[in-house]
């Protein structure tokens, strides 16, 4: 991405949400360490890093459930980095548990406008819509403890789209679901909020969650930001080892020219799939381990130059554990 | 039947002996008649005592009072403490022991130090009937039992998600304690409540030290005196009031349980 130098005042009209130079410290720890990033209008933008990298401290910081230690935050141009949570005008979507326990789903739906001062008949049709809108019309009078994990979600999706919030914020909402739901309501959320066309920051601990519905991925790592870029530069370009290694799996090999060559003074990053497994000119290995993946198989092969991860597409005749075979850079 | 199954038999057959018989002694007793028989005289002289009933209106008056100001105090502190300063919490919990394990008679002795020592329009106002002068001392003595009832409470909801989500949504701090805390938390705050009346119309110690003899523990221990038979009625009525209050708070309380268990442990059906 080439770097286009703006005036602040440039960056504030056209940013949704922007974070400026904002640190947050705890005690000794430093949560944030002057995080820049602003998020456009109308995109997804997937916060990603391991526990404790200081994503959920952004978010709630941008929610207003915590203050910075230094620092500044602006929703739609406006400084809000003292404004209280209850007048921020965010909405947003927790890792599970946050539905109001003795409220039924369409009365969660309706909190937000009853806070709102909306009156109760727009109240109950904007619930309904709502309800409608992420698939559990008929579920409105149910209480969450009724509910699977999946429809809590949905609800709380529901709820926090439901005061047209001008960003939407979403705290590992997935992490607490079964894999199949997760991937269900994942698309989802990535459907509805290209059709409501809201600005939404997703903070992830998950690579493949990430790259799977952002329109941008910034990669935190202890409190520092490390890469912000659509998920394609973030996969084949990783701008530091950390990403490399973060974001999917990466191989650094010593290459000369394009082929693994031990003892080469240059080196590069590969992904598995760019492996090639019992290529001719390849170098000799032994297979560690064979993990079948469904399409492809993960080979770990241990080379003169160390272990290799190699993604082999799924056929008969693959070496098996133990067997020799050849690994080379393919094409 | 296996060996420990009989033994658990016994053992409540005699756990069972040991609270009825006093009970039933007690109910055999309070229904002699005066002229030899049984009949129920002793219970229709409890609500023929003018003095009896006008005790009871006063210590039912402290009670709900007393409970009042518990819950103000204790409900807002006990949220606070586990959102804001849950280092603090342990401390707290150790502090609420402190009236616990202090016997209520050093702070009667206390109290009377300062009743009879410290002079002034507002002490005095403040001595003058029993309602004014026993409700702050009985909040003290509720404060501990009623702190560990709604702390149980809260520990037992995502307290800090639902009052995040509320905040979120639009709702302040006061908004967010009575429409979303309060209502999931709502069997802890009546068991808090319920062991605040208990413990108010069974004071006998401070109430006595201060010598206000109109509240109704002191009543049914003088009515005793002349008429030990109407005095047994009397505790067999009021803790048949006592079970009362339990069985209907145990009721509230397990309907809202069947209601808030909103925190599934996994996802329990498909979406």
């Amino acid at each position: 991405m080439t770097a286009v130098q703006k005036s602040p005042a440039e960056t504030a009209t056209d940013a949704a949400v922007e974070f400026r130079g904002v640190s947050r410290v705890f005690g000794e720890t430093r949560a944030l360490d002057g995080l820049d990033l602003a998020l456009r209008r109308g995109e997804l933008l997937a916060l990603l890093g391991p526990s404790g990298c200081g994503k959920t401290t952004a978010l709630r910081l941008l929610a207003g459930f915590d203050r910075p230690t230094s620092g500044e935050i602006r929703i739609d141009g406006t400084d809000v980095t003292g404004v209280p949570a209850s007048k921020r005008d965010t909405g947003m979507v927790f890792q599970a548990y946050s539905l109001f326990p003795t409220m039924t789903a369409a009365e969660n739906v309706a909190f937000g406008l009853r806070m709102r001062k909306v009156g109760g008949a727009e109240r109950s049709r904007r619930a309904a819509e709502l309800l409608e809108l992420v698939g559990l019309g008929d579920r409105g009078g149910s209480y969450p403890h009724e509910l699977s994990g999946g429809q809590q979600q949905r609800v709380a999706l529901a709820r926090a789209l439901a005061v047209r919030p001008s960003v939407l914020l979403l705290d590992e909402p997935l992490s607490a679901l079964d894999a199949r739901v997760r991937v269900q309501l994942r698309d989802e959320i990535r459907r509805l909020q290209l059709a409501e066309g809201i600005t939404t920051l997703f903070v992830t601990h998950d690579q493949s969650e990430a790259l799977a519905v952002a329109d941008r991925v910034a990669v935190l790592n202890a409190g520092r930001m490390e890469q912000v870029d659509v998920p394609q530069e973030v996969y084949a370009r990783p701008a530091t080892p950390f990403v490399a290694e973060f974001v999917g799996v990466m191989n650094t090999v010593p290459v000369s020219g394009n082929r693994i060559t031990p003892g080469a003074a240059e080196t590069a990053q590969v992904r598995p799939e760019a492996l090639l497994v019992g290529a001719p000119d390849g170098l000799a290995g032994t297979v560690l381990t064979s993990t079948f993946l469904g399409p492809v198989t993960r080979l770990v092969i241990r080379t003169e130059v160390g272990e290799l991860t190699a993604d082999a597409v799924t056929r008969p005749g693959l070496p098996g554990i133990g067997d020799a075979t050849t690994v080379q850079i393919s094409g | 039947m296996t060996r420990g199954r009989r033994w658990r038999v016994v053992v409540l057959a005699l756990a069972a002996l040991y609270f009825l018989i006093p009970l039933i002694a007690s109910a055999e007793f309070s229904l002699r008649a005066p002229g030899g028989g049984y009949g129920v005289a002793n219970y229709t002289r409890i609500a023929e005592d003018p003095v009896l009933l006008s005790a009871l209106f006063t210590s039912l008056r402290i009670a709900v009072l007393t409970a009042v100001v518990v819950l103000l105090l204790v409900v807002p502190t006990a949220v606070w403490v586990r959102l804001r300063f849950p280092s603090l919490a342990a401390v707290l919990e150790s502090a609420t022991i402190l009236p616990i394990v202090i016997p209520p008679v050093v702070m009667a002795a206390g109290i009377a130090f300062v009743q009879a020592n410290l002079g002034g329009p507002v002490f005095r106002a403040l001595f003058d009937s029993s309602t004014s002068a026993l409700t702050p001392f009985y909040v003290i003595l509720a404060l501990p039992f009623a702190y560990r009832a709604v702390d149980n409470g809260l520990a037992a909801i995502p307290l800090r998600t639902l009052v995040e989500a509320a905040r979120n949504l639009g709702a302040g701090m006061t908004t967010a304690l009575v429409r979303v805390v309060l209502p999931a938390v709502r069997s802890a705050v009546l068991g808090a409540a319920f062991l605040t009346l208990a413990l108010v119309l069974g004071e006998i110690v401070i109430a006595r030290i201060l010598l206000y003899t109109d509240t109704f523990p002191i009543a049914v221990v003088e009515v005793g005196r002349s008429a030990a038979g109407v005095s047994v009625a009397l505790s067999l009525a009021s803790l048949l009031l006592t079970w009362v209050l339990l069985l209907a708070v145990s009721f509230v309380g397990s309907r809202r349980r069947r209601s808030s268990r909103s925190r599934p442990s996994a996802p329990r059906r498909n979406p």
